[in-house]
């Protein structure tokens, strides 16, 4: 179910406060983050962030298009390799 | 014969069954094209008059995404979602569900017929 349009979209604050004081000062540099649940905000646009799969670190540079999905959408956690192939 | 944006109408049908043959409309946006056009939903598709069938097709290209159009815009709508690299993306190039679906077993709709791999060995009882 998709979330209430009342509450606005939910951003963590210590992620958001980080990109407004980068975009103040007009700086650009990687935030790591590990907050895969927060919604990329129009103000992300244009900033790499490495996102955590679990694992690691994956860089995801934000444009316009990715506004309104959630950093953890362009981390994948899973990875699948195909089935193994038959012994001989 | 009714043709509105490019398709052949069933005749036999009644008008709200018979709209939904056009891509982009089911029965709730038939009934109300029907409504706005003050026509009655039980009437056949042949027993519409011109004038009757013109104020349905001005509804419909007025106000209704349908065919062709909408067509391109769910694929660019897919393409997006590709472009961007997203999970949704990514399974949708993959050609398995997008919604979270269990991907054990069944999903055929998205996955295709069955591919057997060759010399799987027969469960034994």
């Amino acid at each position: 179910m998709a979330r209430s349009i009342k509450k606005g979209p939910y951003i963590d604050h210590n992620l958001e406060s980080k990109v407004l004081t980068m975009n103040e000062i007009s700086k650009k540099s990687v935030i790591k983050t590990w907050s895969r649940r927060s919604m990329i905000s129009p103000d992300f646009v244009g900033h790499t962030f490495a996102v955590h799969n679990g694992n690691k670190f994956i860089p995801v540079y934000v444009t316009e298009n990715m506004v309104g999905h959630k950093l953890g959408e362009f981390a994948p956690t899973r990875t699948f390799r195909g089935h193994s192939e038959k012994k001989k | 014969m009714a043709r509105i944006a490019g398709i052949d109408l069933p005749n036999k049908k009644r008008g709200e069954i018979g709209l939904t043959y056009i891509f982009g409309i089911g029965k709730a946006t038939a009934q109300s094209i029907l409504d706005q056009a003050g026509i009655s939903h039980d009437v056949k598709v042949e027993e519409w008059d011109d004038d009757q069938l013109t104020a349905i097709r001005t509804i419909i290209n007025d106000s209704v995404k349908v065919e062709g159009s909408l067509r391109s815009e769910v694929q660019l709508n897919i393409k997006r979602l590709m472009d961007i690299g997203c999970y949704r993306g990514l399974r949708h190039r993959k050609g398995l569900p997008v919604r979270g679906q269990r991907t054990k077993n069944n999903t055929r709709t998205r996955k295709g017929k069955r591919k057997t791999v060759a010399n799987k060995k027969k469960a034994t009882k």
